[in-house]
């Protein structure tokens, strides 16, 4: 099964009534891959990880997991993975310890295993200290943390993740990061959505930008980059911004490959940050600010839908 | 494959509920143990008083086994009311389960299993209780929590069904006062259904809980029921087998989408 | 005493506001009117179960020398039952509720409405909703034969001062409180006080230990003062019962006020 891929998908639709969630998408993930869905809110991000997830059954397309057929096969296939949903479902009248050994018992782990595993996983995302806690009084992170341990609890083939870093602190972020990174060297593949792109460039090998349900780019994040971005990006603020902006974008038009007014800064994308730069002030341009950086995935993200991410 | 079967997904499920109530049955003490013995010594030995003999036997042991029947009947419809509803809209424990090899016949069997397990206790204390005051009559009355467990699968698993069905929890207002207390009340429990007008005898006889009172009360007095035995028992097998039917199929429904 | 320095105190326009909003959370939610409605049930179903159909079993009663149906005896004590669970309802598990989880009345009293005015609001809309029941089981009664019309209308402000009595006793209750936990004890005292308080059997035919100790607690007093003026047996000892009642209102409500102004604006 080494070169079968693990999630094979062709023009997967998803309707909830009328509405179209997710619009014919092809997916290719292959064992031991990182792979990551990017998109705005509402893009089709978590409907598509539900049907991956064996939990919603696809319209229309084929889906199979880990070989099998994601309709037919939804229990055996589930008992081979690992889901982080969106939004925590852990059992808040259980403590910590006994919502993952609970959880292990519904894969049909033996007591003993299912107590092993708890302990095991607790320690890994370090809350061993609240074993015996209850689940309601943890803190949004220790949550997060407690629902990634319990998706790892049958030692899942494949590991999904929904938003598994969103409103997290930077360190319980860093922490997470770490430990995705420790399962994805033991050859675990995971599938993740975010909406940061460094948590992307981070973990991810290969990813998608999903908008309006379908996709709109996929690549490595290095290859996304050079595709549909420049090698870097001057902002530049001026002096009666946002009413100027417009005026201020046209100036600059061909300093660089692409010019994109934001509201409260312009940014233009050019292969050489300093010679724009020279260029800019010869123009005779006088920004109140300017920064050169290298191009981001939320450059290619900003191009590509046309909004920025956390909007 | 990684995993070892070390247990039945019904189990996993059953273990779950057990694990919660551990952490809470001393709240269901009262529900479940004093408040049957309160009506047994209200109803059945305060209005018992001014009550001659029912059906050739006193009354307190008359409305013994309808007492223990309806206890079954209130922890049945009891716990598979909010917490149904709740482990589906507040905790989402369904949707965790989901998401594993547990499918919605294991939700619904574990927490029908768990609620025998419940309905066993119960009983086995009331009967206890009932045996001083001389309330049973034939060894016959061991059977009783067996029919007891019979009642609480034909009554929680359509009470379940209706759970998952509905979104909002003041509709179990409706059917605890529409169905569930008129049930309790003029299912043969407190009097003899054939005092009912001819109009309401039929709602009465389609009742699982007029089914299982009738058994429970041929069982404590040692006598044969109103109708052939099996015929009671086949009324609650019926209950049960569409009320299962129902619940699976509204928790499928839940849970897909 | 205490009317007048409540009266002082309250101002009748924030109260109708604290009831107001009461009157707009019902209407929200789907099905009010059946579910407000079958509360009504309850009573009666217990009244043709145990009034009529046990009391076919149970014949004719005699209590203090006078003679009735098993049901005619019953049917007030329903009655006073419908009036409490009504006011019970209303001042307990939604007020609780009110207080702990929705923070309503920190929300409340974040405007000019004092504690006071709160506990009135919530009796005052815990009335409504009992009376509601009351009136529409007074109208049962006379139809089925139960009690005259004219006694019927006699019973009904005794009604009234039954729900004021365990609406405030409800609330007082309400403010010490817990959890959800705590609502099963009272559950079940409730429930005993509904089997006991002389509502199917008269408290005169317990042992007297028991009969003494039922004559403490407040259902004994509604149910003989609601009986009293339904069978239209004036006794000195109503007038007993009456002031028993509005003094368990009077306490509830200066207790609920004061332990309302400690939890929430300390
Ligand atoms: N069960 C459902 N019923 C109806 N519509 C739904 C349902 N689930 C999702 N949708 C709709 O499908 C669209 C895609 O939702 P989805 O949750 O997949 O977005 P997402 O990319 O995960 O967004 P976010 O970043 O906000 O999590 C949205 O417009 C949403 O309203
Ligand atoms: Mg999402």
């Amino acid at each position: 099964m080494a070169d079968q891929p693990l999630i094979y998908a062709r023009g997967l639709v998803k309707r909830f009534g009328e509405f179209t969630a997710v619009d014919g998408i092809d997916l290719d993930v292959a064992p031991g891959e990182a792979f990551g869905f990017l998109g705005p809110n509402g893009a089709g991000k978590s409907s598509t990880m539900r049907m991956i997830g064996c939990v919603s059954t696809p319209t229309t397309g084929e889906l199979r997991i880990l070989g099998m057929d994601a309709v037919h096969d939804g229990p055996r296939i589930r008992a081979r993975l690992g889901v982080c949903p969106q939004l925590d479902n852990l059992d808040p009248d259980l403590t910590v310890r006994e919502n993952l050994v609970t959880y292990a018992r519904y894969f049909g782990l033996s007591r003993a295993e299912s107590r092993r595993r708890a302990d095991e996983l607790l320690e890994f995302v370090q809350l061993g200290d609240r074993a015996g806690g209850k689940v309601e009084p943890l803190s949004g992170g220790m949550k997060r943390r407690l629902t990634i341990a319990r998706a790892m609890v049958n030692d899942p083939d494949l590991v999904l993740l929904d938003e598994p870093t969103t409103g997290l602190d930077p360190q319980a972020r860093h922490l997470l990061w770490e430990r995705l990174f420790r399962l994805k060297q033991r050859g675990t593949t995971l599938v993740l959505t975010t909406h940061y792109m460094d948590e992307a460039e981070q973990l991810c090998d290969r990813l998608v930008v999903m908008d309006g349900g379908r996709i709109v780019a996929e690549g490595s994040p290095r290859s996304l980059i050079e595709t549909y971005s420049t090698a870097e990006v001057v902002e530049v603020r001026f002096p009666g911004m946002p009413e100027a902006g417009p005026r201020f974008a046209a100036a600059l038009e061909g300093v660089g490959k692409r010019v994109d007014p934001l509201p409260d800064r312009v940014l233009v994308y050019v292969d050489d940050g300093d010679a724009a730069l020279a260029e800019i002030h010869r123009r005779g341009l006088e920004p109140s600010s300017v920064l050169v950086r290298r191009s981001t995935l939320e450059d290619v993200f900003l191009h590509l839908t046309g909004r920025t991410l956390v909007d | 494959m990684a995993v070892t079967r070390g247990v039945h997904p019904t189990i996993a499920v059953l273990e779950r509920h057990l694990t919660l109530y551990r952490r809470l049955w001393q709240a269901s003490v009262f529900s479940s143990f004093v408040l049957p013995v309160l009506f047994l010594l209200s109803i059945g030995i305060g209005v018992g008083g001014y009550i001659g003999r029912v059906q050739g036997v006193d009354y307190l042991s008359w409305i013994v086994p309808g007492v223990l029947a309806s206890t079954a009947f209130q922890i049945a419809v009891g716990e598979s009311t909010y917490s149904v509803l709740g482990d589906f809209k507040w905790v989402r424990a369904y949707h965790a389960m989901r998401a594993t090899p547990v499918g919605p016949a294991d939700m619904v069997r574990g927490h029908l299993l768990y609620l025998v397990f419940r309905v066993t206790i119960a009983v086995v204390a009331f009967l206890v209780v009932v045996v001083f005051f001389g309330g049973l009559h034939s060894p016959w009355a061991l059977v009783t929590p067996l029919v007891c467990a019979f009642l609480t699968v034909s009554v929680a698993a359509p009470v379940m069904a209706f759970a998952a069905t509905i979104d909002h929890d003041s509709y179990f207002s409706l059917l605890f006062r529409l169905v569930a207390l008129p049930s309790t009340l003029f299912a043969g429990v407190f009097f003899p259904v054939e005092q009912l007008t001819a109009v309401l005898r039929p709602l009465a006889y389609a009742s699982p809980l007029w089914h299982a009172v009738e058994l429970c009360r041929a069982a404590t007095l040692g006598r044969a029921p109103a109708w052939p035995a099996l015929v009671h028992v086949g009324c609650l097998l019926l209950w049960a087998a569409a009320g299962l039917f129902l619940a699976v199929r509204a928790f499928r429904r839940k849970l897909e989408d | 005493m205490v009317t007048t320095l409540v009266a002082s105190r309250v101002s009748p326009g924030r109260v109708g506001a604290v009831i107001g909003r009461n009157v707009g959370a019902l209407r929200s939610g789907p099905s009010y009117w059946i579910v407000l409605l079958s509360g009504f049930f309850e009573p009666l179903l217990y009244l043709l179960s145990i009034g009529v159909g046990v009391g076919a079993l149970v014949g004719d009663l005699t209590v203090d020398g006078r003679t009735m149906s098993y049901a005619s005896f019953v049917a007030p004590a329903m009655l006073a039952v419908s009036a409490m669970s009504g006011a019970l309802a209303e001042t307990t598990f939604n007020f609780f509720f009110k207080l702990k989880y929705m923070k309503t009345f920190e929300a409340v009293l974040a405007t000019p409405v004092r504690p006071i005015e709160i506990a009135v609001g919530e009796l005052v809309w815990a009335i409504v909703r009992g009376s509601l029941y009351t009136a529409i089981f007074l109208v049962v009664m006379v139809a089925m034969g139960l009690a005259e019309p004219g006694w019927a209308v006699a019973a009904f402000p005794a009604t009234v001062l039954v729900g004021l009595a365990f609406g405030g006793l409800g609330m007082a209750v309400s403010t010490l409180m817990r959890g959800w936990q705590d609502f099963d004890l009272m559950g079940t005292g409730q429930f005993a006080l509904f089997l006991f308080s002389g509502t199917f059997s008269p408290v005169q035919d317990y042992p007297v230990g028991v009969e003494v100790l039922i004559q403490i607690t407040p259902l004994y007093h509604a149910v003989e003062l609601v009986r009293g003026l339904c069978m239209g047996v004036l006794e000195w000892g109503l007038l007993g019962h009456a002031v028993y009642l509005a003094a368990l209102a009077g306490a509830g409500v200066w207790f609920a006020s004061r332990r309302l102004t400690r939890v929430l604006c300390d």
